[in-house]
């Protein structure tokens, strides 16, 4: 799923100062599963932002609404007839999902509320890891299923440096080397050869916008 | 000859080779390059010019190569990989080799992160083993890593560095092999401490036949006190130095402490000379390099072999 953060409380504000009434838009999908941008998050959100401009003296119309997801324009549909009460829409989606509301929206300003982070894996409750930069040209199937791309430092396609640290990356001693996990996995599989052969330089696919369609389906 | 390089020449006439190494100012401090570069004259076949090392900005590699050829040294052009992408790098190249630098030294470059802008993105558009092929392909194909023919290739000599004693061992052996398909001429190696280790990926390397495609050069460096000793051992990532090294060092009187550093060094160098499947040293006697002459001539490596 893509994993995001709440931006800092305070950025937010910032980002509001000149709107009085903002409805805030939660998605339902991966933001809502990593915790950072589904229903709940964005009444916490909502609270505290009305809470604060009571503080301030500045007080603000907030309304919350969350839909399944924002990447989506079937869930889009049902924000037509709100939007256009309010001065500035606050997104909770991952950037795609602030993006595509933006080109729905495009009169009134819609701005991020989260971070969008990486695409990762839940390794226990609130706790994520990054395992995918969608490079477009996956290696998994010759690097034991552990990406260099994203889980080396240097990205390496044929790894590991010389600054690997019993089994660490050379940044931190918390940061497990990936070749030499992928060198340990491979040879626990007995599949070595995989990556005995030189891989040549990486023809870069994700350097421009990409669109991806199906087989069967085409642009409409 | 594949390349133009002095060095290659003395290799290949089956010298023992012994090259040096000169770190850039932080700065355009051209006089500090030249002083650096008057000790080693005469003393080494060639010497590295590291590039933004321990990935801290400095004048650049290609730029303090050109002061060293003013000086009357051969240049290693190290280039790594952290700081360009491909078309940087070729254009480089393509430079370095126009105002007459032979040699290259293909490197990852150590992590952004734990230089002076850590912020930095690393770029790291292709890795040190693609940049060796990089290279080869540039100089034997006369083509860019993009196909299209070169006005004027670029004949240089290409080196690549390896580690023997980072984890996992098993592995390292054929991570060379890798790199001498690759095209890799020949290999410094990371500073060797750990002599046992280094006899056994030598070994290594000498049983699958490498040694036959490409020259090794043992890296060595000669410790100047008993704290560099221990921050080599502890704060420098893939460094093996072991406990006999910090207790030889420490069993001295104090004042003899960098001499028997030399002394460990030059017993290194003896080693080496006798050592089936290397070469020749590579000296990295880190802001040492008005050593360079007393551990030549202490190591009985001088005088200089002349292919000229």
């Amino acid at each position: 799923m893509i994993v995001a953060k709440r931006k800092p409380f305070e950025e937010i504000k910032g980002l509001l100062e000149t709107f009085n009434k903002v409805l805030v838009v939660g998605c339902g999908t991966c933001v809502a599963v990593c915790l950072a941008g589904g229903e709940k998050e964005a009444d916490v959100l909502s609270t505290e932002l009305e809470m604060a401009g009571k503080l301030d003296n500045k007080p603000i119309e907030i309304v919350s609404i969350t839909v399944e997801r924002q990447c989506d324009r079937e869930y889009l549909e049902a924000l037509d007839s709100m939007v256009e009460k309010y001065d500035a829409l606050l997104s909770m989606a991952c950037g795609a999902g602030v993006q595509f509301l933006a080109e729905r929206f495009p009169t009134i300003p819609v701005l991020p509320a989260v971070d969008t982070t990486f695409i990762g894996v839940n390794q226990g409750a609130g706790w994520y890891e990054e395992r995918c930069r969608s490079c477009s040209s996956c290696i998994l199937g010759i690097t034991g299923g552990i990406c260099p791309v994203t889980m080396c430092a240097k990205g390496l396609y044929n790894g590991p440096c010389g600054g690997t640290n019993q089994g660490n990356c050379e940044i931190s001693q918390d940061q497990p080397c990936a070749w030499h996990m992928i060198y340990e996995r491979l040879k626990g599989q007995n599949r070595l050869d995989a990556i005995l052969e030189f891989k040549p330089a990486q023809d870069w696919q994700n350097q421009v916008p990409r669109t991806v369609i199906q087989p069967g389906y085409k642009k409409t | 000859m594949k390349s133009e390089s002095r060095l290659e020449k003395i290799l290949k006439a089956g010298h023992f080779a012994f090259t040096g190494e000169l770190g850039p100012p932080r700065g355009a401090n051209v006089k500090h390059v030249r002083e650096k570069a008057k000790p080693l004259i005469g003393n080494v076949d060639m010497v590295n010019i590291t590039d933004n090392q321990t990935a801290m900005v400095r004048m650049s590699s290609w730029a303090a190569a050109l002061i060293a050829i003013e000086e009357g040294l051969e240049p290693n052009y190290q280039m790594v990989c952290r700081d360009r992408n491909r078309l940087a790098m070729q254009a480089d190249i393509l430079g370095a080799y126009a105002l007459g630098i032979k040699n290259i030294l293909c490197l990852s470059g150590d992590h952004q992160q734990f230089g002076d802008h850590p912020q930095a993105m690393g770029v790291f558009d292709i890795d040190s083993m693609q940049l060796v092929n990089m290279v080869k392909i540039m100089r034997d194909d006369g083509r860019f890593l993009g196909g299209d023919e070169i006005d004027v290739c670029p004949k240089l000599f290409i080196g690549a560095a390896a580690n023997p004693f980072a984890e996992p061992f098993e592995w390292r052996v054929h991570r060379l092999a890798k790199k001498i398909s690759a095209g890799a001429d020949f290999i410094q190696t990371q500073c060797v401490f750990n002599m046992e280790r280094m006899r056994e990926w030598v070994k290594q390397s000498v049983d699958m036949g490498l040694t036959e495609k490409t020259y090794i050069l043992a890296g060595v460096t000669p410790m100047k006190s008993i704290g560099m000793a221990k921050y080599m051992k502890n704060k420098v990532p893939g460094m093996d130095v072991p406990d006999e090294i910090i207790k030889r060092l420490q069993g001295v009187d104090k004042k003899k402490v960098a001499d028997e550093g030399i002394k460990i060094a030059c017993e290194q160098i003896e080693e080496f000379k006798e050592m089936k499947g290397v070469a020749g040293v590579h000296l990295m006697a880190i802001e040492w390099e008005h050593k360079v002459p007393e551990i030549a001539e202490r190591a009985k490596v001088l005088p200089r072999p002349d292919v000229d």
